[in-house]
């Protein structure tokens, strides 16, 4: 039996045990257990923190507040990026420039991200509250509303990766065979024709891909809604505290306790997958209904 | 179809692009009209103006900005000054910038190195359970990080390691997605005759990795190495957690900066330019590498 392919993987497979599985695994133990930052662990509790946590009405807080921003900068983000990449897909000049126009914002922080928008969405004084009360509007309590606050911080991570997510998209919408939009042409198509059923049925796969990056990182986050005032905890309300902040507040916060942080480590990894999941089914289920309903028509 | 790239070969890359938009091949069927070029150029503005706010506060003061919330549409005199402010407050920003690099080098040097290793065995060796161990590489990569914090932390503090650099660097040398990456690459990229020519011409196991797969790999590499890099100059959550005031990266040092000195949004804003700065100049120099990164990603993922 030969030796060395298992000397290339080893490396990496090694500090991989240490340093991603057995922290998973060593999480479901001390969820089990009651245990501290300071003091270390204590007495085998059961599920006991599972428990105590999913009494909290904070927890579900977090909860609402977590699904409220993942939705609020998901949904919007898709289209966009779809939208945007439609518009790059065409015979443009200067491709690189646009291309690494709409990537910028990725090289900028979350943190640094969230300090320019919370200044931008500051309640008095702020230049969007500024702008909307010269055009005669109300101005908005950004921070004191929690639905608006949600909305802010869904546009810092809607600023951060639509561009990313339209380079996705746009590799996709370059690999559809030109020959399906000639044959469309051909069959009287105009250009929204074209985009809803040629372009838009062969995204499915890159849907899935993008839906569900999309649900691991937008379920965790944390940075946004952590810098989005000065004291972090997520507003006087707790209205705009996340899943993350509320482990990051349980371990590090007064209540110090490691137990119950993992259980909520764990109850995010369960809701992600469920959610994973769901995306799946659901997505596959639309454009492949729309992609049978493409394929009739291109063989009719 | 085939005839451009032969253009390119004998007229130039300048006669190729002409040749491609003239077929209407290289981009979509649409002709871009002032439409287009229009709505893109408000996409481009709405991706580089939060950027430029920043720059406009960060070269004004506090009592300006508090005056007016629409700040000037030049920047003012007052950046280098600000920027001294920063550098010379109680936060170590020179720390936090020299940490900064630090983390982000090593791991994306490290990283590439691992996932190069690991990619070239289950692209292109054959060993028992490849298959499955594959599966599993990419099967964890659903795993959210946040999940393994707590004991992460737990085992930092029982080696010492809070507040040390070491402690965010090592928990991100490796990653499922690298390993993913460069088999994907590998794959397609390195064709099993090279390996066999290599290997009838006496070249050892070892010597056929260095000698053919290293050069093979080299692109998607560098374009691992890069995103490794921004993501390591981005994060925040764990360097938040483990490191310390003492001896922060720029991230944790911005949180440390906005705590302390709220009042003052110049203050803040310089250093959150001084943060991006760096990361913009790779950007404009390697920005290029990345767009091909994230579509050719794309594509296989």
């Amino acid at each position: 039996m030969k030796l060395s392919p298992y000397l290339y993987i080893s490396p990496f497979f090694i500090l991989f045990a240490i340093v991603g599985l057995y922290p998973l695994l060593y999480t479901a133990w001390v969820s089990l257990h009651d245990w501290h930052l300071i003091g270390g662990q204590g007495d085998f509790v059961g599920l006991k923190n599972f428990a105590d946590v999913l009494q909290q009405p904070r927890f579900y807080n977090a909860l609402k507040n977590t699904f409220s921003i993942f939705l609020l900068s998901s949904i919007p983000q898709i289209i966009t990026a779809i939208f945007v990449a439609w518009m790059l897909d065409a015979n443009l000049r200067a491709k690189t420039f646009w291309r690494m126009g709409v990537l910028l914002p990725y090289v900028v922080a979350p943190v640094a991200v969230s300090l320019i928008f919370s200044k931008l969405f500051a309640d008095e004084s702020g230049l969007i509250n500024t702008l909307l009360t010269q055009i005669g509007l109300s101005p908005i309590g950004w921070h004191a509303d929690s639905f608006a606050a949600h909305v802010a911080i869904a546009t810092m991570v809607n600023f951060r990766w639509t561009g990313y997510n339209t380079l996705i998209f746009l590799a996709a919408m370059q690999a559809v065979p030109r020959e399906l939009y000639e044959a469309a042409v051909v069959d009287g198509a105009n250009r929204v024709h074209q985009f809803f059923h040629v372009t838009l049925p062969s995204l499915r796969p890159t849907m899935i891909f993008v839906v569900i990056t999309s649900t691991i990182g937008g379920l965790q986050i944390f940075d946004e809604p952590r810098m989005y005032d000065t004291l972090g905890a997520g507003g006087a309300d707790k209205q705009w505290q996340t899943l993350t902040m509320y482990l990051y507040e349980l371990g590090w916060g007064p209540t110090r306790s490691f137990g119950r942080a993992s259980a909520v480590a764990w109850l995010l990894f369960l809701i992600i997958i469920v959610i994973g999941v769901v995306n799946f089914l659901l997505t596959s289920r639309i454009s492949n209904s729309e992609g049978k309903a493409t394929k009739k028509g291109a063989q009719a | 179809m085939s005839s451009v790239p032969m253009i390119e070969q004998t007229a130039g890359k300048g006669a190729a692009r002409y040749a491609r938009r003239k077929l209407g091949m290289s981009g979509g069927t649409r002709r871009a009209g002032w439409g287009t070029y229009l709505i893109l150029t408000i996409v481009l503005l709405i991706s580089v103006y939060p950027l430029y706010y920043a720059t406009q506060l960060a070269s004004s003061d506090a009592a300006t900005i508090a005056k007016n919330p629409i700040p000037p549409l030049l920047p003012q005199g007052n950046f280098f000054n600000n920027m001294n402010r920063v550098l010379n407050s109680d936060i170590n920003f020179w720390k936090a910038f020299w940490n900064s690099v630090t983390v982000s080098t090593v791991t994306a040097v490290f990283l590439v190195i691992f996932s190069t290793l690991a990619g070239y065995a289950f692209a292109k060796l054959r060993f028992r359970g490849k298959g499955p161990l594959l599966l599993f590489v990419i099967a964890t990569m659903a795993v959210p990080a946040q999940l393994g914090i707590v004991p992460l932390f737990i085992v930092m503090s029982k080696l010492g390691l809070t507040g040390n650099l070491a402690a965010v660097i090592i928990p991100n040398l490796v990653t499922a997605f690298g390993v993913f990456w460069m088999t994907q690459y590998l794959r397609q990229a390195l064709p099993y005759e090279l390996i066999e020519a290599a290997r009838v011409d006496g070249c050892s196991m070892i010597q056929t990795f260095r000698h053919v797969a290293i050069p093979a790999a080299a692109p998607a590499a560098a374009m691992l190495a890069l995103f490794t890099f921004v993501a390591q100059w981005t994060n925040f959550f764990w360097p938040f957690i483990v490191l310390d005031a003492s001896n922060p990266t720029l991230p944790v040092a911005l949180q440390l900066l906005q705590a302390s000195y709220f009042k003052d949004y110049s203050l803040i804003m310089a250093g959150v330019v001084i943060s991006t700065l760096p990361l913009i100049l790779v950007f404009i120099v390697t920005g290029r590498r990345l767009v091909a990164g994230v579509m050719e990603g794309a594509v296989k993922g």
